[in-house]
């Protein structure tokens, strides 16, 4: 056995040197790491364990005239698992399957997989939320968000609008003012483990959200209802594809209602009728929803017919062209260069002044009327009374006027115009369009939004709208309201007459392009009082079946809706202030 | 203080090291502490106990003393005999890695079952074996080590295991080690300086040159995974979703510890971020939570200890136990500048855990028998020589 010498003691010191200097190499190393690249790698490490999750801020409300709720929030319960926190599985599926009435293969499925959580159900009601929050089950995670709440459903669906998931508005009253209602969300920044699930202890940043304004629209609850109910009768009892009523204030242009039935659930915005639901492709079901959601007063155009009149009227009068006491012959029909238009009375009305023509809804009179103007001076008017313009509603997608290029006008269009035909224009632009004619000559811009207020009803901004002064003359208004009001009284129009009121009008039968096809839209178009308009209204009926004269089927719905609704607005008196 | 010096000369006329003892055993329930700070968060959601890796390594720690209590007390040539055979045993036991017995773990095959629940680490018995049959060896060769056949020869006997080690159980780091301990065991041995030397900057020359031929190939593409490694360790942020990732982690944990740390139990970098941090890379943890304080303090526990191997080294009555501590003190001492230096992205990196306090059973109970025969070793110093 050989000794331990001395070489052997030194040999071993030296290692242990070389093992000295070694440590102190990576003592340096790591006082340089911690010392000198603390502040780098610790916030590189902070970013990383950090995580910056949203807060939802609650969409403002949106309320009618009178404060009634018509966009609420409603807050939902969205039930989850988490796998590993869970400790009697099957009292978790027994509980949840009881609670949210689902099938038991569906929980355990979800309740059995291995994964860092997993949704069971979304949109549930806060009650039933509670209610599993307070089994205790270890495991089981109740998260609470708000949900889009239309207490009404179907209550002018298409007006106020509905919003997805991004609490962003989709259409309608939503989207137009998205910016109100939509707040700011806040933040939290929590500080997670690397599979992203928040550690409790460590503190969190919040910012709180900022909640949305509510928005005071013009619309009321009560006459939107009853014109809904309306419209769906004359739908039924005429088999029409839709209807379509607007009832606003001629003076200021605030629109009380606005129903365009079909309407649509708007808390189950997606869902289509069933007999259409079937079958259908994803791209066939978006344009089926696409035309579900459309509001027709304002997105789509049609040819006004009779009601359009009152533009030629008003034109002529505003020239001068044409006087109420002018008298007028016809004979059924006129010729327009090769073209024989006919009046819809075949024997003709003979000898009528202008307010009868007017009562008669004459056609021959208004191409003659038309045709003093001048294919240029009826343009001009046409530009002046703001067709060519949209009318600036509130509402997103609202369609421009189909017209003619003036260069194109010659007689026979000019003649086709006079009594409403061969152009297109927006229900709500017709609307507009008389309204300023009995208003005393005021071209108002037809609004919902009226002011936005903070949670606690405070008023954060007041719209206001343009209005566009000295459409006609105050004497063409008087005239023109005399006007409607014997078309009414004594003429086509006598169906929209309210005992006890007075009421002016011009009813519409229009054919719609190809023509011949025998589709028909009826329409009516009231106001009253009718020396000095509140309230204007019109209804149209969209392919008829049977009778499809306006006067014989819009007008009733017309003077329905004021029977009810003219004693109600005198006690509202919406035009006090 | 005469009354204390009078009873030490008459009770014990042999030396035992209490001080490495209490060092180790320091190191011991530090380390157990550290495996629960590093591995409860994650014990807790993979396992629903978040005692679960901290239980395991109670176990073999357990296990580990008791053998480390029957080493000390056993001479230490009684064990002489069994170099040769502990030399087979440990090749054998490399090659059973490849039979059915092998268990795979994370994709590296490394282990052996050895019934009841229990894996044993081919890789530590044969670090064991090694020390014990150079030990045997230099000592039966006396002078002729001092030829170059000699010095050759020492070098040429654990190439084979290093190799199996390598190759089979695909664990360089281990490999490195064994040859590691081999080099320092012949250091000691011959008295030569100059061979050593020149050797030593061979090495270096050659590693060198493998890294400067590494960073000028063109593409990455012709490279292996050992290849990304030294690219990996030059530059982890550009390497961060790949080789680069652990490595990047242990930096942030490091450099988030600061000259205080966040505090025992406070590490952010222990949830998750760095994938079972209470393996190679827990001395990142302790750096985050104990900063660069704690991180000294224990370098200089391993500093003391390595000390201590000394003493008994130059103090033991023969080459052989002599040669044994010194074995153990390479194993110790190689295995703790690699980790940290690993950790601290100072070498590329490869997976070697840090004695005493990293998770593993093989590693802390061979590591406590090898602890075991240091002990005996110092057992037989007789006090009158020292």
């Amino acid at each position: 056995m050989e000794k331990n010498k001395t070489f052997h003691r030194k040999k071993i010191f030296v290692a242990f040197i070389i093992f000295v200097l070694c440590f102190l190499g990576l003592g340096v190393r790591l006082s340089h790491l911690m010392i000198n690249c603390s502040a780098y790698y610790g916030e590189q490490a902070k970013k990383l364990h950090e995580r910056e999750r949203s807060i939802k801020a609650a969409r403002g409300r949106i309320v009618d005239r009178n404060g009634v709720v018509l966009a609420d929030n409603k807050t939902v319960c969205t039930i989850s698992v988490i796998h590993s926190q869970m400790e009697d599985k099957e009292a978790v599926i027994a509980m949840l399957c009881r609670e949210l009435s689902l099938e038991e293969a569906y929980v355990r499925k979800r309740v059995e997989k291995v994964s860092a959580i997993e949704r069971i159900k979304s949109n549930v009601e806060k009650e039933t939320g509670d209610r599993i929050r307070e089994y205790n089950l270890a495991g089981v995670k109740v998260d609470e968000d708000f949900k889009r709440y239309y207490p009404y459903g179907e209550l002018a669906s298409k007006v106020l609008g509905f919003t997805g998931g991004d609490n962003q508005g989709i259409i309608g009253l939503e989207v137009a003012y998205d910016a109100v209602l939509q707040g700011q969300p806040g933040t939290i920044l929590t500080v997670t483990d690397a599979r992203g699930i928040e550690v409790d202890a460590a503190g969190e940043d919040r910012v709180e959200p900022q909640d949305g304004n509510d928005l005071t629209i013009s619309m009321d609850m009560n006459i939107q209802k009853y014109a809904t109910q309306l419209a769906y009768q004359a739908m039924e009892t005429k088999q029409a594809d839709s209807v379509s009523i607007i009832v606003m204030n001629p003076q200021n242009g605030e629109i009380l209602a606005m129903v365009n039935v079909p309407e649509f659930d708007l808390n189950e915005p997606f869902t289509l009728p069933a007999d259409i639901a079937s079958g259908i492709t994803e791209a066939q079901k978006q344009d089926a929803l696409n035309r579900m959601w459309r509001n027709g007063c304002i997105n789509d155009t049609y040819e006004p017919g009779s009601t359009f009149k009152t533009v030629t009227a008003a034109a002529g009068l505003e020239a001068g062209v044409v006087r109420p006491s002018d008298t007028f012959s016809c004979p059924g029909y006129i010729i327009v260069e090769d073209r024989k238009i006919r009046c819809h009375k075949v024997g003709g009305h003979g000898s009528q002044d202008f307010i009868h023509a007017t009562m008669n809804s004459c056609n021959p009179v208004f191409v003659t009327v038309g045709m003093r103007l001048g294919s240029e001076q009826y343009y001009a008017y046409f530009k002046k009374f703001g067709l060519l313009d949209k009318t600036g509603i509130d509402l997103p997608g609202e369609a421009g006027t189909i017209m003619h290029k003036k260069e194109n006008i010659g007689m026979v269009e000019l003649a086709t115009i006079s009594f409403g035909q061969s152009f297109q224009i927006t229900p709500i632009q017709l609307m507009t369009t008389a309204a300023s004619f009995v208003n005393g000559g005021r071209r108002v811009t037809p609004h919902f939004g009226i002011r936005a207020s903070d949670g606690n009803g405070v008023s954060v901004k007041e719209f206001s709208y343009p209005v566009r002064e000295g459409i006609v003359s105050s004497e063409t208004s008087e005239t023109m309201k005399m006007l409607l009001e014997q078309v009414v009284e004594n003429g086509g129009g006598r169906n929209g007459k309210v005992e006890g009121y007075r009421v002016g009008g011009k009813t519409a039968t229009s054919q719609t392009l190809p023509r011949g096809s025998g589709r028909y839209i009826s329409s009516f178009l009231g106001f009253a009082p009718a020396d000095d308009p509140q309230v204007m209204a019109i209804a149209i009926i969209n392919n008829p079946q049977g009778t499809y004269y306006g006067g014989q089927i819009a007008a009733p719905v017309v003077r329905q809706l004021f029977e009810n609704i003219l004693p109600y607005l005198e006690g509202m008196n919406y035009n006090r202030q | 203080m005469d009354r204390f010096t009078g009873r030490r000369r008459n009770k014990a006329e042999h030396y035992f090291d209490y001080s490495l003892l209490f060092i180790v055993l320091f190191l011991l329930g530090f380390g157990m502490i550290m495996i629960y700070s590093t591995s409860s968060y994650e014990a807790s959601k993979d396992y629903g106990d978040a005692a679960y890796y901290l239980k395991k390594q109670a176990v073999s720690a357990a296990l580990g003393i008791a053998a480390m209590i029957v080493t000390a007390n056993i001479p230490y040539h009684f064990w002489e005999k069994f170099a040769v055979p502990g030399y087979l045993v440990s090749a054998v036991l490399i090659c059973l890695v490849l039979t059915p017995l092998g268990v795979k773990v994370k994709g590296a095959r490394r282990w052996l079952d050895i019934g009841i629940g229990l894996r044993l680490q081919p890789a530590e018995v044969a670090k064991l074996c090694m020390i014990l049959f150079l030990a045997s060896m230099v000592c039966r060769m006396g002078k002729s080590i001092r030829s170059m056949k000699g010095f050759a020869t020492v070098l040429m006997v654990p190439l084979p295991i290093s190799l199996m080690i390598w190759k089979i159980t695909d664990n360089l780091s281990s490999a490195i080690i064994i040859f590691g301990i081999a080099a320092l065991m012949l250091f000691v041995s011959s008295p030569d300086y100059k061979k050593f030397i020149l050797t030593g900057a061979a090495g270096a020359g050659v590693a060198a040159a493998i890294v400067y031929t590494i960073v000028h190939m063109a593409s990455a593409e012709n490279l292996d995974f050992r290849g990304e490694r030294i690219l990996a360790w030059l530059d982890p942020e550009a390497y961060a979703s790949g080789k680069g990732f652990q490595t990047l982690q242990a930096l942030y944990a490091i450099g988030s510890g600061g000259i205080f740390g966040k505090g025992l139990g406070q590490s952010m970098q222990k949830l998750g971020f760095i994938p079972e941090a209470q393996n190679d890379m827990i001395f990142s943890i302790i750096c985050e939570e104990l900063g660069l304080f704690g991180a000294i303090a224990i370098i200089l526990l391993f500093l003391l200890l390595i000390w201590r191997f000394m003493i008994v080294a130059n103090n033991a009555p023969d080459l052989f136990g002599a040669l044994l501590v010194v074995g153990v003190m390479g194993h110790i001492a190689i295995q703790v500048i690699l980790n940290i230096a690993v950790v601290t992205n100072t070498i590329p990196n490869t997976g070697i855990s840090l004695p005493f306090i990293s998770y593993g059973g093989s590693s802390v109970l061979f590591l406590l028998v090898e602890i075991g025969l240091v002990l005996s070793v110092s057992h037989s110093i007789r006090l009158k020589e020292v």
